[in-house]
């Protein structure tokens, strides 16, 4: 009964624009590359959350899909040309041989292949998108002309959740943290969330917990006694803040801290750009279109590298212009934004080239809400009281 | 075998409904609650909540007015309901998936489906309730209209952010155009020369040139203290005269009057919260607005531009149709 097979086959027809910011590029066919490297990845701790080994580049795939549907009544044609590094990998040369052919690039990378990438001579004019590495020195002291954030930065995810425990007055935050450099990161902008959104930290203490400590056999047994022990006697606090980002204990804080407190951090409450749990703003189109492509929820890279796709497509349709440095101005302009089911248009910082965006807060099974909070102001974008900005950047590029 | 009390009501049910035969009657779709609530225009009171499938959201009247058809979403159809008997009479399974918005066009013999989950337009024979054909649209179909003489169709994709004219003799694509990111609602003005299509994250409504296709002129938003990115268009309805335009804004709790003749906005008037859909009464005297935030819908005086009363409806209140009354 349905009619579908030949869908794809209509031809194009008028293309009107009246006004000069929308005229569309016609006739241009645009290759965009998706850079990735096979990093070790944290097991996840729940059997019910699968292992993914596909994350962010199906996101792309399905930005393509959607760039290629305005782009087919347009006359515009999109490709997506993958390269996924093996761990040891050489990516350097991987990275040369796909800047040959296009230079918009959405790079699935930590902070440092991404700096000697956005280095090389062959990538000096190109753009490239930051999926992956939430580091705020790539978009601070490193920050590169040619490098572009989409991933919130870690200070963007501490300053919404410390908004949120402004308005609870959860302001008495008991801090455990890993030991690798990301847990590091993440707590330093945590600390600088508290002193910035008025509150303290209570106690700091470093949890070492061996990854892999599953919940098999008699697992819990050791998790239920260990972790009051881990958490014992600390000063009187609202909430415990938990910087975990390889999932090795953060999850087991939840119903089993010495004294009964919430957890939020990484693990219990958690600040996203998206997550398969989100369905405002139109959220759920997106996760029904990821679940029908690929079968399993739509992670937070998957967003953010369909957000990267989203990103070149609205610079291409929209600038009129058909070379990387006319689009790059494009999306450094004001007349950008894009439209990522946040229920507002979201555009670049001019002073470190970071997407300003609300930012998700939820729980295991729920959304809890949405950052900036009602009541923090900021003169020109509210998105702007998350992360670093303008006068406290250590990013030294202009314009 | 009834109790007293529920006869009490019933009767005064009964009483209600033969009192006010004058009266119109408003239909309201609570997306969450699965229902569509009946107000009678002259006390304001619920008649009815009729159950319908989930997620019931974009509904139309026929032109003799007898049924009201609602997009069911989440069961991927529509429902019929009859406007006198106020009850589902029969369900349309061929509406395509994800149905959002439709619209039926003059003659009353074809419906027209927005199908968001498959970037499709779904034109169904409303007498034998198949689908005669399924156009390619871009991603996330949404807004769709037919012109006052039944020539052309409009559908608005939000994902590709685009309005897309169809002519409706062919079924095929005359012209894409290009307007603001998000693009949810289409409607001819009363002449048929314009549409007017709403870019809910862009803010802005874009007013496109039925013949030519070309943007005529793009409405922006801007209420003093408001914050510029909760101006967020979505419905739009035109007065019986053509000469003024009511525009729901969305999480900006407003809706915009706009003069169609010099396109300037002559006043914002405060609803209830996220207003969305809205619709004129027959007789032109009042706008009502569904808001989706407050459960609730706003009645507008139309010639004093005041909010006059809320009326509690279900949950989650997404579109409002209305029923004149016998004369």
């Amino acid at each position: 009964m349905r009619m579908r097979s030949l869908a794809w086959l209509l031809p194009f027809a008028i293309i009107s624009a009246a006004n000069a910011n929308l005229a569309p590029s016609p006739g241009i066919n645009v290759e965009i590359g998706y850079l990735g490297r096979d990093y070790p990845e944290p097991l996840p701790i729940s059997l019910v959350e699968p292992a993914i080994s596909d994350e962010g580049v199906q996101g792309a795939r399905l930005g393509l899909a959607d760039n290629l549907a305005t782009g087919r009544f347009l006359g515009q044609a999109y490709h997506l040309s993958e390269k996924i590094a093996p761990r040891n990998g050489d990516i350097i040369s991987d990275a040369k041989a796909l800047l040959q052919t296009t230079h918009l690039i959405v790079a699935d990378l930590e902070p440092d292949d991404l700096l000697r990438i956005a280095d090389l001579p062959e990538a000096r004019d190109a753009i490239i998108i930051n999926v992956r590495t939430s580091n705020d020195d790539v978009r601070g002291k490193d920050c590169r002309r040619n490098l572009f954030h989409v991933a919130p930065s870690w200070t963007m995810r501490a300053d919404a959740l410390a908004q949120y425990m402004a308005w609870k007055r959860w302001n008495r935050w008991f801090l455990l943290k890993g030991n690798t450099k990301e847990d590091v990161d993440y707590v330093d902008a945590m600390k600088r969330a508290a002193k910035k959104f008025g509150s303290f930290i209570v106690e700091e203490r470093t949890v070492v917990f061996d990854p892999g400590n599953r919940n098999s056999e008699t697992g819990h047994q050791q998790i239920q006694t260990q972790i009051p022990m881990r958490t014992q006697s600390a000063p009187q606090h609202d909430i415990v803040f938990v910087a975990d980002t390889q999932d090795s204990f953060g999850d087991y804080l939840l119903w089993r801290t010495s004294v009964p407190k919430p957890v939020a951090g990484t693990q219990g409450l958690v600040a996203v750009a998206w997550s398969p749990l989100y369905e405002e703003y139109g959220g759920i189109q997106l996760q029904t279109r990821f679940r029908a492509q690929n079968k399993r929820p739509m992670t937070e890279r998957d967003y953010l590298a369909w957000l990267a796709m989203r990103v070149f497509g609205e610079a291409i349709t929209r600038s009129g212009k058909s070379d990387v440095d006319g689009w790059r101005a494009y999306i450094m302009s004001t007349q950008f934004q894009v439209a990522g089911f946040k229920g507002q248009g979201m555009s670049f910082r001019p002073w470190d080239r970071q997407l300003r965006q609300p930012i998700i807060l939820t729980g295991p099974r729920t959304i809890v809400s949405m950052s900036p909070q009602e009541g923090f102001l900021h003169p020109t974008y509210l998105t702007d009281t998350l992360g670093v900005d303008a006068p406290e950047t250590a990013c030294k590029l202009s314009g | 075998m009834l109790r007293p009390s529920t006869r009490t009501i019933l009767a005064a049910l009964l009483l209600s409904a033969t009192t006010s035969a004058h009266a119109d009657k408003i239909f309201v779709s609570n997306e969450r609650d699965n229902t569509v609530t009946v107000i009678d225009s002259d006390t304001l009171k619920i008649i009815k909540t009729i159950p319908t499938g989930k997620r019931p959201r974009g509904m139309a009247m026929t032109p003799d007015y007898r049924e009201l058809i609602v997009c069911i979403g989440d069961d991927n159809r529509l429902d019929v309901i009859n406007t006198d008997k106020l009850e589902v009479i029969k369900s349309f399974a061929a509406s395509g998936p994800d149905p959002e918005l439709l619209a039926i066009n003059h003659k009353g013999d074809l419906i027209y489906i927005a199908n968001e989950d498959d970037s499709l337009v779904t034109v169904m024979d409303r007498s034998t309730g198949e689908a005669i054909a399924e156009i390619p649209v871009g991603v996330e179909p949404e807004g769709m209209a037919v012109s006052p003489d039944d020539s052309l169709i409009v559908d608005t994709s939000e994902q590709t952010s685009m309005a897309h004219f169809i002519d409706a003799k062919t079924n095929k694509v005359l012209a894409n155009v290009l307007v603001d990111t998000r693009p949810r609602e289409a409607t001819f003005t009363k002449d048929g020369k314009e549409v007017w299509v709403s870019a809910e994250v862009g803010g802005t409504v874009a007013i496109i040139d039925a013949k030519t296709f070309e943007t005529k002129k793009k409405l922006l938003f801007d209420v003093p203290g408001v914050r510029p990115e909760l101006m967020q268009p979505i419905g739009i309805r035109f007065t019986l005269d053509g000469k003024t335009a009511f525009i729901a804004l969305g999480p900006s709790n407003r809706v915009a009057v706009v003069d169609t003749a010099t396109y300037q906005i002559k006043n914002y008037i405060l609803v209830g919260q996220r207003p969305w859909h809205l619709e004129l009464k027959p007789d032109g005297t009042k706008m009502y607005v569904a808001n989706g935030m407050t459960n609730d819908i706003t009645v507008i005086d139309v010639a004093t531009q005041k909010a006059e009363k809320s009326v509690p409806v279900g949950r989650l209140p997404w579109g409002v149709a209305v029923k004149p009354g016998q004369k």
